[in-house]
């Protein structure tokens, strides 16, 4: 039973099928029409250059490395569900490699992107197709001030919009029905994830291009503020699984959660490293996303060690995972002894965050909000207050380099808090009215027999492990 | 039911008594044996089943004694956990490849 049976059940009367259907018509042709409001501010002080194939093979190899963190987090997450539906799991994250790798080409990357509309909250439509990115192969560089290709650079970026979603199945494991899973993503990378990317990077409104002036060096904000409070939202509303916290089962493979995290640590050199778009400067966001993950990774373990008396496997995994979170918007802003506190408060914070949810018993499955969603917020927090001016240029970045300017560290953490706050609030809304769309169509959860029977035979015909095979 | 880090004393101390054939499934259990948290990301889970395993031998009557001996010596710890074992009655064994019937097919 989810939120909205609960309030069928309480408004029988008043809430009727076709009205639901209408009204939801009606909210999603108001968010296809995006409005156009103000005009975009120019760039300022970049000189062109041409492209370089240093700075372009960065983001080539960028890109395989953050996809291959699709397929590590489907393990990272596969491990710790039940065997009978860990397929079911890895599907909702190994899916979005197809469903969001066309919907980004098609049509993401240009909303994310885009100058189309005139608007700070969303992009435009003119690269349909990837369409004008400069020349047939478009090897042009992406803008004034950047030497990589244009499509290097709408690769990269595509496959930041297929994980960013993948994060947020953690939050609704053994219990989402896959076909509102499919609709759910569609809609949420088009008119949650395209406009974060565009009013955090896309020279929108929360960026330094904006009226906020705050800096996300690799989507502390856009990825996993995003996937945390959906997360969030979307568990409340769905609500818990049948069997927690009466029947909660442990991990069904906990080699398969090391190997997630070895593969997402290994990836996010590409997730961070590669943000900095230049080759000859990307090993120092290598070297702080590496030392946030040591820091993390350690902190976790000594925590567990001193309360537990044992430091777990599972444990290191997270510590790891909440480390990188938490270096995400600063690897490029921040010196190393700043990465390692940062590796290792995030964790500290992440660690207590777990705990609270197993104390009040919250099923956000896998944690995503504990890790992702806390995590980021942290790190997003700290960015401002480590930030240093010299690693944020004005000709990149001119509010917020303004901003630490006049108002130093603070100032440029109180512009952080801002463009936190403004994504919660615009995440969690659109996060409920696109379940709220959907529900009107759909049920968002599978039967209660369903749940039991397992969703890798219910959802997908398959079983992981058939004991019988040989 | 013998704890499964006994398997290969007992598996030797039955073919010592020239009892051949056995099979041996996994299996989880717990008697008066308590079971353990485990601690996952916070979240505390209580496992009563313990991994056990499940040894069964058809012998001919006359070989019951020294085959329950040759078990419990090879079997014992004596930490609560060791297992049990249970006798029951087998009517007839068949030798699929030959067809060979009562104590000839053991």
């Amino acid at each position: 039973m989810d939120t909205f049976d609960r309030w069928r059940e309480r408004f029988a009367d008043q809430l009727r099928e076709p009205q639901l259907r209408r009204l939801a018509f009606a909210l999603l042709a108001t968010g296809a029409g995006l409005l156009p409001l103000l005009a975009g501010s120019a760039q300022a002080g970049l000189s062109k250059m041409s492209t370089d194939g240093a700075d372009t093979l960065l983001m080539l190899i960028g890109s395989a490395l953050v996809l291959l963190m699709t397929p590590g987090l489907a393990f990272f997450y596969g491990g710790f569900t039940r065997s009978k539906n860990v397929l079911n799991c890895m599907m909702m994250s190994f899916f979005l490699m197809g469903l969001i790798g066309v919907l980004w080409v098609v049509i993401g990357y240009s909303l994310s992107f885009g100058m189309g509309f005139s608007s700070p909250f969303i992009g435009g439509l003119e690269h349909f197709m990837l369409n004008g990115l400069g020349g047939p192969l478009g090897d042009g560089p992406l803008a004034d001030g950047f030497a990589i290709s244009s499509t290097s650079f709408a690769l990269f970026q595509g496959m930041f919009a297929i994980i960013t979603p993948a994060l947020i199945s953690g939050a609704l494991v053994e219990r989402i029905s896959f076909k509102a899973w499919f609709w759910f993503c569609l809609l949420w990378s088009l008119f949650v994830y395209s406009p974060m990317a565009k009013m955090v990077w896309g020279g929108g409104f929360l960026g330094p291009f904006g009226s906020i002036g705050a800096i996300d060096f690799a989507g502390g904000t856009v990825v996993h503020i995003a996937s945390g409070v959906a997360a969030l939202v979307a568990a409340a509303i769905i609500g818990s699984r049948s069997t927690w916290p009466d029947s909660k089962r442990p991990p069904h493979n906990v080699p398969f959660i090391l190997l997630g995290a070895g593969l997402l640590w290994f990836g996010w050199f590409g997730f961070n490293g590669a943000s900095m778009f230049a080759s000859k400067t990307a090993g120092y966001p290598f070297l702080t996303t590496s030392t946030s993950a040591s820091a993390g990774l350690l902190a976790w373990c000594l925590l567990e060690w001193f309360k537990d008396g044992k430091p777990t496997a599972v444990g290191a995994a997270t510590g790891a995972v909440a480390g990188l979170v938490g270096i995400t918007p600063a690897a490029g802003f921040v010196y190393i002894p700043a990465s390692i506190i940062i590796g290792a408060l995030t964790a500290l914070a992440c660690f207590i965050a777990v705990r609270v949810k197993s104390a009040i018993q919250f099923d956000d499955s896998l944690d995503t909000f504990m890790v992702h969603g806390v995590g980021g917020t942290l790190g997003a927090l700290l960015t401002g207050f480590f930030a240093q001016k010299t690693l944020v240029p004005a000709d990149y970045f001119p509010l917020s380099a303004k901003i630490l300017e006049e108002g130093g560290n603070f100032g440029l953490f109180v512009a952080q808090l801002k463009a936190v706050l403004i994504t919660y609030g615009f995440v969690a809304i659109a996060t409920a009215l696109i379940l709220f769309v959907l529900r009107a169509f759909m049920p968002l959860r599978v039967t209660a027999e369903e749940e039991d029977r397992g969703l890798d035979f219910v959802a997908h015909g398959e079983e992981a492990y058939d004991p019988m095979t040989n | 039911m013998i704890r499964p880090s006994k398997l290969d004393s007992v598996k030797d101390a039955l073919v010592a008594i020239d009892i051949v054939g056995m099979t041996v499934t996994d299996a989880r259990g717990f008697g008066r044996q308590k079971g353990q948290v485990e601690r996952y990301r916070g979240t505390e889970f209580k496992v009563d089943f313990l991994s056990k395993l499940k040894v069964m031998i058809i012998i001919p009557d006359e070989k019951l004694e020294a085959a329950l001996t040759a078990i419990t010596t090879a079997a014992h710890t004596g930490e609560i956990g060791d297992g049990k074992i249970f006798v029951s009655p087998v009517e007839d064994a068949i030798r699929i490849r030959t067809g060979d019937r009562g104590t000839e097919a053991l």
